[in-house]
């Protein structure tokens, strides 16, 4: 059992330095350098350049500037941006938790919804239920979701008039940040209707970001529920003339689970990239937006340390997906 | 009489592998429907000249935001409306088709090219070469496909040509992976050990034993590929960071679209639209061919 989690901790390190070595590249891969692109459009005098180039380490060769950022990287320091001035790894965490609140939510919702309509689908097979979860979750797939981002805010917003358009929280209220998550901030601060705000301006953004990932786990749940549906264990549960409620409960949908349970960690990535377009459209200021932004204002310290977080937060989770994986199916953990 | 009955069964030649594959993919209802609109929309955009009503860049200054003709203020000259320029919104789509069907064609052949090379030299060879190509496949899918392809983007700059790169190689892990799989499947086989018997050289055996053996999964993963990469360019283009204006991109067409949200439904609605049931089209035809091509499906 050990070994297993070592080994697949050990697995993770590869990646890590590829990303770091992706990362460090992009800065030394874009045309002109650092220097000159922190002057802008001004122009710099030679003097003052070979100065700055030397102030940030950029006549050393690559690979001593390569270790220096990593030994940075390893004590949190990502660079300050060429914007804000501001130290980059503050600048994410202080953007993340309205990324990670509207992400948990998004995720719930496409729990609650996608897996018991997969299971529905799976015992109901060939019913009406069946093929419109299926039609409909395939839809779901197919959705550009900055566009169905679009007709929410049309429908729910502009013509029914029943959530709000963009950002956390109504102007309205002031609310003290001291966790970062809305929800929890405006359940904490007594303000009359704060609470209710956040909650109806998390609604739209939730359910848009949750639709691809809640495509995914019903027709993920439906074909896992099949599968197991047709193993022996099933029918001699059945044989034995066990009540059917608890053949399903029990002895299906507990097997059924292992695989769905990978596919819901495996979203992660997915809910994040997801993140970029639903942040813009409902100007939800977390970390998606902030990356865009930094794109756009070419602010490539930004750029660089938000894609190197990102990655390995989705390293870390992918590794914890697997040693979960593990834990409930003790043949992954004694095959590989 | 069980007998005959066996010989006579027996008799009956096999299908013509087309005629095989046509029987079983024409059983999934769907993905039938999807083949059809995809030839719809090749139609669409082959003839785009002749069938679009208006030039997709010519603005007509009397007619800004004007409604669809069936609503009040609309007329047939713009079926679907006016863009906030007054630029017809479906000859726009129309046009759009092409840029859509371009970027799936040039995306999935670059990806699928590139994949197979990497996927087969890697399987076939192994050793360090495998290591290295598998480890790099790895780091790109450590990021999601969005985030990858808006860095490449920022570091070659905004443009059509550029995402298409983009996208391109954020696919590319999903061809290496499917490749190299099928290569090491197929290399253990009787017929790949006679062919090496025989003395056919590396390329032969990549390209001309193993490859044809390798096909069906790619050839799924190549359809489901265009509607990733439909789905990808319209992002990009949303985001500002594809396809530039004026060009009739969809995703580019929604970029400002939210502007006009409450007075014009019709210029955020059409555009998605045509992307949603053109990527929607090759998700069912890819998965009807997944049926289709995999034995295992077969009864």
């Amino acid at each position: 059992m050990i070994q297993f989690f070592l080994r697949r901790f050990f697995n993770i390190f590869p990646a890590f330095i590829g990303i770091t070595l992706l990362t460090f590249s992009l800065i030394h891969l874009i045309p002109g350098d650092p220097v000159e692109l922190r002057a802008g459009e001004r122009g710099i005098d030679p003097v003052r350049h070979a100065a700055m180039r030397a102030e940030m380490g950029l006549d050393k060769p690559y690979y001593i500037q390569y270790l220096t950022y990593i030994g940075g990287v390893f004590k949190g320091d990502l660079g300050r941006s060429f914007v804000t001035k501001k130290p980059i790894l503050e600048e994410f965490l202080t953007l993340f938790p309205a990324t990670l609140e509207l992400s948990i939510c998004a995720m719930i919702f496409a729990i609650i919804f996608g897996v018991p309509a997969g299971i529905i689908a799976g015992i109901k097979r060939g019913t009406v239920f069946d093929h419109t979860v299926m039609g409909a979750s395939l839809t779901g797939y197919s959705m550009p979701i900055f566009w169905w981002g679009l007709l929410m805010i049309l429908f729910f917003s502009v013509n029914l008039g029943w959530t709000p358009v963009s950002g956390r929280m109504s102007a309205l209220f002031w609310v003290d940040t001291n966790t970062g998550f809305m929800l929890i901030d405006a359940f904490n601060s007594n303000v009359p209707g704060a609470f209710k705000s956040a909650l109806s301006h998390l609604i739209l953004p939730s359910i848009v970001l949750g639709t691809i990932p809640l495509a995914v786990f019903a027709r993920m749940t439906r074909s896992s529920m099949l599968e197991v549906l047709n193993e022996d264990y099933v029918r001699t549960a059945k044989a034995k003339g066990l009540p059917y409620r608890r053949v399903i409960m029990v002895h299906a949908l507990r097997n059924a689970m292992i695989p769905v349970i990978t596919v819901i960690g495996l979203q992660t990535g997915v809910l994040l990239a997801g993140a970029i377009l639903t942040e813009t459209i409902f100007a939800w200021p977390g970390v998606g937006k902030w990356i865009l932004e930094s794109i756009r204002r070419r602010d490539y310290p930004a750029i660089q340390g938000g894609i190197l977080i990102i990655a390995s937060l989705i390293i870390c989770v992918n590794l914890a997906v697997d040693i979960l994986y593990g834990i409930i199916n003790p043949r992954i953990r004694h095959n590989s | 009489m069980s007998d005959t009955m066996t010989i006579s069964n027996s008799n009956t030649a096999p299908l013509h592998p087309i005629k095989e594959f046509w029987k079983y993919f024409n059983e999934n209802k769907g993905a039938v429907i999807g083949f059809y609109f995809i030839i719809f929309a090749i139609l669409v955009a082959v003839f785009a000249d002749f069938i679009a009503p208006h030039n997709p860049f010519e603005q007509y200054r009397d007619a800004f935001l004007q409604p669809p003709f069936w609503m009040e203020g609309g007329s047939t000259k713009f079926i679907l409306g006016t863009d906030d320029v007054g630029r017809d919104i479906l000859s726009r789509l129309i046009y759009g088709s092409r840029l859509s069907l371009f970027v799936g064609v040039i995306v999935v052949t670059l990806s699928l090219a590139a994949g197979i090379i990497l996927g087969i030299t890697s399987g076939y060879f192994g050793g360090y070469f495998e290591i290295i190509v598998m480890r790099l496949m790895d780091i790109i899918l450590a990021l999601p496909s969005l985030l990858l392809a808006l860095a490449i983007v920022a570091i070659l700059g905004p443009s059509l040509k550029n995402a298409i790169l983009a996208i391109a190689i954020v696919v590319l892990p999903h061809y290496v992976r499917l490749t190299r799989a099928s290569v090491m499947t197929e290399k253990s086989k009787d017929y790949v050990t006679a062919s090496k018997v025989c003395g056919s050289s590396h390329f032969r055996m990549m390209f001309v034993v193993l490859l044809p053996n390798c096909m069906a999964p790619l050839i799924v993963q190549a359809t489901l590929g265009f509607s990733t990469a439909i789905l990808d360019a319209a992002a990009l283009g949303f985001l500002g960071m594809g396809a530039q204006p004026p060009t009739p991109e969809w995703g580019a067409m929604l970029a400002n679209a939210l502007q006009f949200v409450q007075r014009a439904w019709w210029v955020v609605t059409f555009p998605g639209l045509a992307i949603l049931l053109t990527v929607l089209a090759f998700n069912l035809a890819g998965d009807g061919l997944r049926d289709a091509l995999d034995p295992k499906m077969k009864r």
